[in-house]
């Protein structure tokens, strides 16, 4: 998926020197410079404890930077989501959360697909043709009246993508959508978040998983662990480079063994990892083995 | 190696495995409930609304009357819509039955022994005449079976109508829908916090290899209150948030799909002339 937008597009996020300040003294983002313009698929790199989910929800409008400033949909992200212009704001921006059952709160699928129209004051037609559209979308119109929590991890995944799909928002952020998820549901996943990007969207997605990156995503930003951007740029570039990803620690190095063949190389920290080297004899060798 | 700890630990922990077993329990029926509540039986397919107002009728109607025979024959009835519901004749008895001669029983146990004559036999405590008083028999039975009823039909609706149906047919009866916000939600994130502490039990007890005495068993319990308590007050912060990001500015709004049909005005019509029937046989019929 390695095609950029066409420059012209509209910056949807602007963010110039941001910082976030938890408390008044954990540091989660320090001094964050970031553009995103309309039509974009980017993923937000980095591991755990770099300040991806809290900088999804300053994009998100949920916090407000502690210092540095932040356009959102070419305002001044305080005035788009004040007052009544909070409503216009949360329905072109959508955040799905990490944690699915932060995300389903209502006593059924239909009841929290349908929360977020309902917020808009639309007439229960529209409700329903939104819920409707949302719930086809994500391939759960069969869940509609069950409770989240007779749901697998998966299904509650996209029943809470499903909740901000019915909003129709132009940008979507996804915090961990993979994260937890077998094989399977996760790859189920990753394309729907394709389709969604396919159709148009500003799709944001944080994550660690470096597999689904160039399935979700045309631009990479990483976060390196300084709580900054350290790296940004096409999937292709970014993921080659090997140094960098050791150094945001999204990949390792540690001993380990295919067949008969011990050695050490840096690894991402899930999934499977396809790579090749010369074995003892000198022929080169492709392996594909589950990840430690 | 045997080792007589494990055995000491087992013997300390049985709280532990029974708390387990409870918290299991308690996420199994609900779900067995939704179960029953999904068939597709007579008082499944009648309006969640409707069927509160039915059931508030028949309630009234048997905790009003005195007559054993119209408390007999509102129970038949009863039986009657739950087999039309397609419930097991067994479990409906049964989640009615149980509680009863426990709590009723015990309530109307001195109404027996003190009441007024004719009696069975006397016997002289002193000051007092103890005996089998029979009109306090018989207004036992009769408070019995009225609990019987009034449970049987708390027991019908809980089964057959789903929790968050319920809950937004509190509205029929003009309960705030602010409160009933609150109490969907109570409901929905009960089931969390019931796997979390299913977890956090778990966890315990796959470490428990001595015996920890029941200090250390309270200081545990006392910490796990406090995790329990933090980690909910965190996830109603991030709840918030999430309600905030899709729009939530305090006015509570819902989404009912409920459409009123003729065969739900005609099993509200049934159900109040049960109870208006009721209660003018009562005045003739004891």
């Amino acid at each position: 998926m390695d095609t950029v937008a066409p420059p012209a597009a509209e910056a949807v996020f602007k963010l110039a020197g941001v910082r976030y300040v938890y408390n008044g003294r954990q540091v989660a983002l320090d001094g964050i410079d970031l553009e995103i313009r309309a039509g974009e698929q980017v993923a937000l790199l980095g591991a755990n404890g770099t300040g991806k989910s809290t900088l999804l929800k300053m994009l998100d409008g949920i916090i407000g930077p502690s210092e540095g400033s932040m356009q959102a949909l070419g305002a001044d992200v305080r005035l788009v989501t004040a007052g009544d212009e909070a409503f216009r704001f949360h329905r072109e921006v959508g955040l799905v959360f990490q944690d699915p059952d932060v995300q389903l709160f209502s006593p059924t699928v239909l009841d929290d697909v349908a929360f977020g129209p309902l917020q808009l004051g639309l007439s229960p037609e529209e409700v329903k043709r939104c819920c409707d559209e949302a719930l086809d979308q994500m391939g759960i119109a069969h869940l509609a009246d069950r409770a989240p929590f007779e749901l697998s991890g998966g299904e509650k995944k996209r029943v809470a993508i499903a909740s901000v799909l019915s909003l129709g928002p132009r940008v979507i952020l996804l915090d961990e959508p993979t994260a937890s998820l077998d094989p399977r549901t996760k790859w189920v996943l990753v394309n729907l978040i394709r389709m969604l990007g396919q159709s148009g969207r500003t799709i944001v997605t944080a994550t660690h998983e470096l597999d689904i990156v160039p399935v979700i995503a045309d631009r990479v930003v990483v976060i390196g662990e300084n709580r900054r951007v350290v790296a940004d740029g096409r999937p292709s570039e970014v993921l080659a480079n090997r140094e960098l990803l050791i150094e945001a620690n999204l990949i390792h190095e540690h001993l380990h063994q295919h067949g008969g063949l011990a050695h050490t190389h840096e690894h991402e920290h899930d999934g499977t990892h396809a790579h090749a080297h010369a074995a003892a004899s000198g022929e080169v060798r492709t392996f594909r083995d589950p990840g430690p | 190696m045997s080792c007589s700890c494990h055995s000491a630990a087992r013997g300390r922990v049985g709280w532990l495995e029974r708390t387990l077993a409870g918290i299991a329990s308690s996420i199994e029926q609900a779900v067995f409930t939704e179960e029953h509540a999904r068939r597709r039986g007579w008082l499944q397919a009648v309006d969640p609304r409707i069927k509160v107002l039915m059931f508030a009728a028949v309630i009234i109607a048997a905790s009003a009357s005195s007559s054993f025979g119209v408390l007999a024959g509102l129970y038949l009835l009863l039986l009657a819509a739950a087999w039309k519901s397609q419930l097991p004749f067994e479990l409906f008895v049964r989640r009615t039955w149980v509680g009863i001669p426990f709590f009723a029983g015990i309530v109307v146990l001195p109404s027996i022994f003190f009441g007024l004559p004719p009696r069975l036999f006397d016997v002289s405590l002193g000051p007092l005449q103890l005996g089998l008083s029979l009109p306090g028999l018989y207004g036992a039975t009769v408070f019995v079976m009225r609990v019987a009823v009034c449970v049987s039909l708390a027991v019908l609706l809980v089964l057959t109508t789903r929790w968050s149906d319920l809950l937004k047919s509190l509205r029929a009866l003009r309960a705030p829908q602010v409160f009933i916000l609150i109490l969907s939600m109570t409901y929905r994130y009960v089931f969390l916090f019931l796997h979390t502490m299913n977890g956090m039990f778990e966890a315990r007890k796959s470490r428990v290899v001595a015996r920890p005495g029941g200090r250390e068993d309270r200081r545990w319990i006392a910490r796990s209150m406090g995790a329990l308590l933090n980690r909910s007050f965190k996830m109603s912060g991030d709840v918030y948030a999430a309600m905030l990001a899709r729009g939530f500015t305090g006015e509570v709004r819902t989404y009912s799909t409920y459409r009123l049909g003729m065969a739900d005005w005609l099993a509200l019509a049934g159900a109040f002339a049960v109870a208006v029937g009721a209660a003018l046989v009562s005045r003739w019929i004891r």
